[in-house]
């Protein structure tokens, strides 16, 4: 690990202030940001610690909706009666994420800014990797590509965002509450990451100094969700393919429906087209398989990979089987 | 990860095996060194020391201070072996900064058995691994101990019940390469039972 200089924040003025200047990255828990230091993968010269800062509480706003602060703890989220109660997708999407350890550590903002796992981004005996060294080419288009990306890729990238929570947020709609030089945002989590196109390096849309604080999730609409982790052991591994399922029933169809994919594009991935051909439609394999394919179309798969097209429509008519109690 | 060259500890430290002299602030300023003072409470003795930042939790306990109990696996928060727990919950060590750690209660597996019933006799957690023949080379059973303490924790204070599914999730995070699995399972489940 490179040697740099350590700074806890002792307030969000000075945390801004501190987080502004060159080379200078935010420590949250530090799960990912220390295990890529390890690696040589960033360089960072300062951490600004923002862990005591007081963004810890999960707090009720007006409206109903909910504000989950940016260091309360992956952990502390997921067993929140507010969450457990009114947003189950988001505490089963939490639960499938990592391991208990990590969860403890890991905190709502962090969870955002983890990098992908692509294994020719973290390691640097690679040399072609456009989002570790951008212009240097991608090593995973022809190489070892199992766990990367069917939708949205470039042709300088095909890595895919390894978070669960975020998908879970994308479905739900949450908004990311950033407080930066120039004052404070909300950014809706569909526009928060994205897609790779040329500039792969970038992984979400915030700008230097920017420092998450918050994330507001709005009203529970859904009364029956799940969250499927497809992945390659029954626990503590990445998703190949997951699925963020979220339903409002009128009888024995289905009135609205969310429905996100993780493990398949560089961003959580809302399948929004799917999302209309299910309103109206029961539960039923048959009529729920529509959706299904909407959902991966211009799909395009690599040397390893192409089975996660299949797999995506299998996991989505499971997930929204399961979310609505039908399997 | 980092030499001798990168942090020294002093003062209470009793089992410290390499104190490196302190650079003076100008030696380290042109070697572009950094480093810090800090505190860390851990099994509830003050250790005082002077460190980069970039010394993680794990290395300051096994270098500086000279707790060896808690094992260094992949040194990347994929196994497991490096768990301690910090204000009573699990964590690993091997990706945090210990001056991050300022002021927070560290307990490690050579801590557990003040914590128990009746100092000095090994924590419940550490008399059922033992019943169970819950482990073969035993690298990993510090960090499989501490887990399941913070398991146990989180169970009584979640309400959930620990069934084996439950027990085997929940202690994903330690990976134990003899196998080891079907009897640190019953040690858990022992452990939990007896709560």
């Amino acid at each position: 690990m490179n040697s740099f200089t350590y700074v806890r924040a002792s307030d969000l003025d000075a945390a801004v202030r501190e987080g502004a200047r060159a080379d200078t990255y935010y420590l949250g828990a530090g799960t990912n940001l220390l295990d890529l230091m390890k690696g040589g993968v960033e360089r960072p010269a300062r951490l600004v610690d923002v862990t005591r800062l007081p963004l810890a509480a999960i707090e009720e706003l007006p409206g109903g909706g909910l504000r989950i602060g940016a260091m309360v703890s992956n952990a502390d989220a997921a067993s929140h009666p507010l969450v457990t109660s009114r947003y189950p997708l988001l505490a089963q999407a939490l639960l499938a994420g990592a391991s208990p350890q990590l969860r403890n550590m890991a905190t709502t903002g962090g969870n955002l800014l983890q990098r992908t796992r692509c294994s020719y981004f973290y390691d640097t005996g690679f040399s072609a990797c456009n989002k570790r060294k951008p212009g240097s080419g991608c090593a995973a288009l022809e190489g070892h590509n199992r766990m990367h990306a069917i939708l949205g890729a470039s042709d300088k990238c095909i890595a895919v965002h390894p978070s669960d929570m975020a998908v879970a947020l994308a479905a739900l709609d949450a908004a990311v509450r950033v407080r930066g030089p120039k004052g404070e945002r909300a950014i809706p989590m569909r526009e928060f990451h994205r897609l790779p196109g040329d500039a792969p390096q970038r992984d979400t849309t915030l700008q230097h100094g920017e420092l998450i604080t918050a994330v507001d999730l709005p009203s529970p609409q859904f009364t029956k969700a799940h969250y499927l982790k497809v992945r390659d052991r029954a626990s503590y591994a990445f998703a190949l393919v997951s699925v963020a399922a979220a339903l409002d029933m009128d009888g024995e169809r289905i009135k609205t429906a969310r429905v996100a994919l993780g493990g398949v594009a560089h961003k959580p991935w809302r399948a929004t087209r799917s999302e209309e051909l299910l309103i109206g439609k029961t539960l039923e394999p048959e009529a729920l398989k529509p959706a299904a394919i909407a959902a991966v179309e211009g799909a395009k798969g690599y040397r390893d990979n192409k089975f996660k097209i299949e797999l995506a429509q299998r996991a989505i008519v499971r997930a929204l089987r399961t979310a609505g109690g039908a399997a | 990860m980092q030499g001798a060259a990168a942090a020294a500890a002093y003062g209470s430290a009793p089992y410290a095996t390499s104190q490196t002299p302190l650079p003076d602030a100008a030696t380290a300023g042109a070697r572009g060194e950094h480093v810090q003072q800090a505190t860390l409470t851990v099994n509830g003795r003050p250790y005082v020391l002077a460190i980069e930042p970039r010394v993680t939790l794990l290395d300051a306990l096994r270098e500086y201070i000279g707790l060896t109990g808690t094992k260094k696996g992949c040194d990347r928060g994929q196994c497991g072996a490096c768990t301690v727990l910090v204000n009573g919950r699990r964590i690993n060590s091997c990706l945090t900064l210990a001056l991050a750690h300022e002021g927070d209660e560290v307990v490690t597996v050579e801590g557990l058995s003040s914590f128990g019933k009746g100092a000095g006799k090994p924590h419940p957690v550490q008399a059922a691994f033992v019943e169970q023949d819950a482990f073969q080379c035993g690298y990993c059973t510090p960090g499989q101990i501490c887990s399941a303490v913070g398991l146990l924790a989180e169970a009584r204070a979640q309400g959930f019940e620990l069934t084996e599914d439950v027990i085997r999730e929940r202690m994903s995070g330690n990976i134990c390469r003899c196998g080891a699995y079907p009897n640190i399972v019953a040690a858990v489940k022992k452990a939990g039972d007896a709560g």
